[in-house]
């Protein structure tokens, strides 16, 4: 079955704002389906006595210590922005969204 | 009619006929160095995107990493708050598409909150005097704060009409806990005191626990305040939640301002629709902003790149000793220390006075002394200028001094007075302001016995009744004397003095 049509890899990369061009959207749509009955598969394998689980590695309680270090500098981030403003991410007007 | 008084009487008519039952939800920022999950500073006031890293920009291929320090504020703050901790739990992805957060999806605890199920206990204010309350928490979790959004474009600087808007992502990723209430139901009239108070004790808890300084000009504290009416011994009625309540004041009169709302609704017929508002300092008011029923599926799912947490007995316990003395146990030492009645140690909390007279009284000045400066005086120019007690520019030791000053009879109190309004100008240190000012009791006993004299000339019908007897006259002289030298005698010696130069015995 193909789940992931050329339309879904199209709309994904938007909203990931990678720019994909038209003829690899079928590569990542095979590539994408893949992944898809993969994990299909292991819902079938999946037994009652198997809890679900969300993390792959048996840890828990890895921290960081609490130390500020420097960060990316101002102009490699304004590099990155698809538009860039007074020193801020420009994004376009939002209508009827809000905040959390 | 003022408009205050207005608000009086609807609000007086409200509580009359319903029954409020409010719920809170408080975001406060931890005071850590870096943010939840990279190593980004906190700091407050940096250059826009300055404070920013693959991870809180949520770049494609970075990895998160929880600061230990949040953890542990959380966990600290839980058991400050009587909760049980969790003994494993997982952060899990809050799905929305708004740019205040770069990867489309905030960080935050769901169903699996590291702290739950505990008290608060607070104190409110009744015409009976001092009533407590025990408002029970729902959750502590853990989440991250969002950017900074500034709508451009827009006559208001809201969001509609803007024609973009400008993101500063400095503040995305700095550690928030929540704390959510249980519904709190049973406050009747109280109910916006009941919540200023709890919000007000929080407040006090996270600085006293040193988790958070809490600078609610900085945002750092956020509030949404959940209300829904119901008749006497019906079912509770449909609950609105109102953003953006964002100091004290504000928690006060969001609530009263809601319970006015919905009391109007519900009289004239109509029902309340559950759905999110939004605050506005500036009137008081709140406006509606989208329904709940429309509101989007967060499509929350466990976070795959962040560990479980899970705490140890050991780790916990650990936590727990080091806990400081919490503010309501500090506040009822402090009460017997200084001898104080409930509702004097109230005056000194609700003025937000407590830490400023404990550390007046640390630096050697007497307990009622202290308490009447920052109480009285201090606190009338502090409220005439709008600003907190404690951003006075008014330290212990100028208390101190110009106590020792009263006390050996160089200020009487209405000097003592100006010196402080002199200090708080900016004209110098107590003695500066004394000396620039001018301000010292007249003591010399022949300039106060021709002034003494200049008034009973003035006022020969006065003398002749203190001169019968009539003691009590004797005030109008001393006002006239006090006025002469402008304030600057000891009335208590004018009047000693007036007596003496009259023959009259006390």
């Amino acid at each position: 079955m193909t789940a992931i049509t050329r339309a879904d890899v199209a709309h994904l990369a938007r909203l990931a704002r990678l720019d994909i061009a038209p003829d690899e959207l079928d590569h990542y749509a095979s590539q994408l389906d893949v992944i898809l009955q993969s994990v299909a598969r292991v819902s079938e394998v999946a037994a009652d006595d198997i809890p679900p689980t969300s993390h792959p590695i048996p840890m828990v309680n890895v921290y960081r210590d609490d130390v500020a270090v420097p960060g990316l500098d101002r102009a490699s981030v304004a590099a990155m922005a698809p538009a860039w403003e007074d020193d801020r991410f420009r994004v376009p007007r939002i209508l009827d969204e809000e905040q959390p | 009619m003022s408009i205050d008084a207005r608000i009086t009487d609807e609000y007086a008519e409200a509580v009359a006929e319903f029954e409020p039952v409010i719920g809170l939800e408080t975001h406060v920022e931890l005071g850590t160095n870096s943010k939840m999950f990279c190593s980004c500073s906190t700091t407050f006031g940096g250059e826009p995107n300055t404070h920013v890293c693959p991870v809180c920009l949520g770049l494609p291929g970075s990895m998160p990493v929880v600061n230990r320090v949040a953890v542990e504020s959380t966990i600290r703050m839980g058991l400050a708050l009587n909760c049980s901790i969790a003994s494993w739990c997982r952060f899990a992805r809050k799905n929305y598409f708004y740019p205040d957060m770069p990867k489309d999806y905030q960080v935050s605890q769901y169903d699996e909150p590291l702290c739950f199920d505990g008290y608060l206990d607070v104190m409110v204010d009744t015409d009976e005097g001092p009533r407590p309350y025990r408002v029970e928490i729902e959750r502590v979790h853990m989440e991250e704060d969002t950017g900074k959004l500034t709508h451009t474009g827009g006559a208001t600087g809201r969001i509609h009409g803007a024609d973009y808007s400008l993101v500063d992502y400095n503040r995305a990723g700095i550690p928030l806990i929540e704390i959510v209430t249980k519904p709190v139901p049973g406050t009747g009239s109280l109910a916006p005191e009941v919540a200023k108070a709890y919000v007000t004790e929080l407040r006090n808890l996270m600085r006293a626990l040193g988790v958070s300084d809490v600078r609610m000009e900085e945002g750092s504290l956020r509030c949404d305040v959940n209300v829904s009416l119901n008749l006497p011994g019906a079912e509770w009625g449909t609950r609105s939640e109102t953003k953006n309540v964002n100091s004290l004041r504000s928690v006060e009169r969001a609530v009263r301002s809601e319970i006015i709302r919905q009391a109007e609704v519900l009289r004239s017929g109509g029902r309340i629709v559950q759905e999110t508002r939004h605050f506005h300092e500036d009137t008081g008011r709140s406006t509606s902003g989208r329904s709940k029923e429309q509101a989007e599926d967060y499509r929350y799912f466990p976070e795959p790149d962040l560990l479980p947490v899970a705490p140890s007995l050991e780790w916990i316990e650990e936590l727990r000793g080091t806990l400081p003395e919490l503010p309501a146990l500090k506040r009822a030492r402090l009460q017997a220390e200084w001898g104080i009645s409930e509702q004097e140690l109230q005056t000194i909390v609700n003025g937000g006075a407590l830490e400023i007279v404990e550390a007046t009284i640390a630096d050697g000045v007497e307990p009622a002394a202290a308490r009447k400066w920052w109480t009285g005086e201090l606190m009338r120019v502090a409220n005439e200028r709008e600003v907190e007690l404690a951003d006075l520019p008014v330290t212990p030791a100028q208390i101190r001094r110009v106590e020792a000053l009263v006390a050996d009879g160089s200020l009487n109190d209405k000097l003592a007075r100006q010196v402080f309004e002199g200090v708080i100008n900016g004209e110098g240190d107590v003695d500066a302001v004394i000396a620039g000012r001018g301000l010292a009791v007249v003591s010399d006993d022949s300039a106060l016995l021709a002034a003494i004299d200049a008034a009973l000339a003035e006022q020969p019908d006065v003398a002749e009744k203190i001169k019968g007897g009539k003691v009590a006259a004797a005030g109008a002289i001393v006002g006239a004397v006090m006025k002469a030298t402008r304030g600057q005698a000891d009335a208590g010696k004018v009047r000693t003095l007036l007596l003496e130069r009259l023959g009259v015995a006390e």
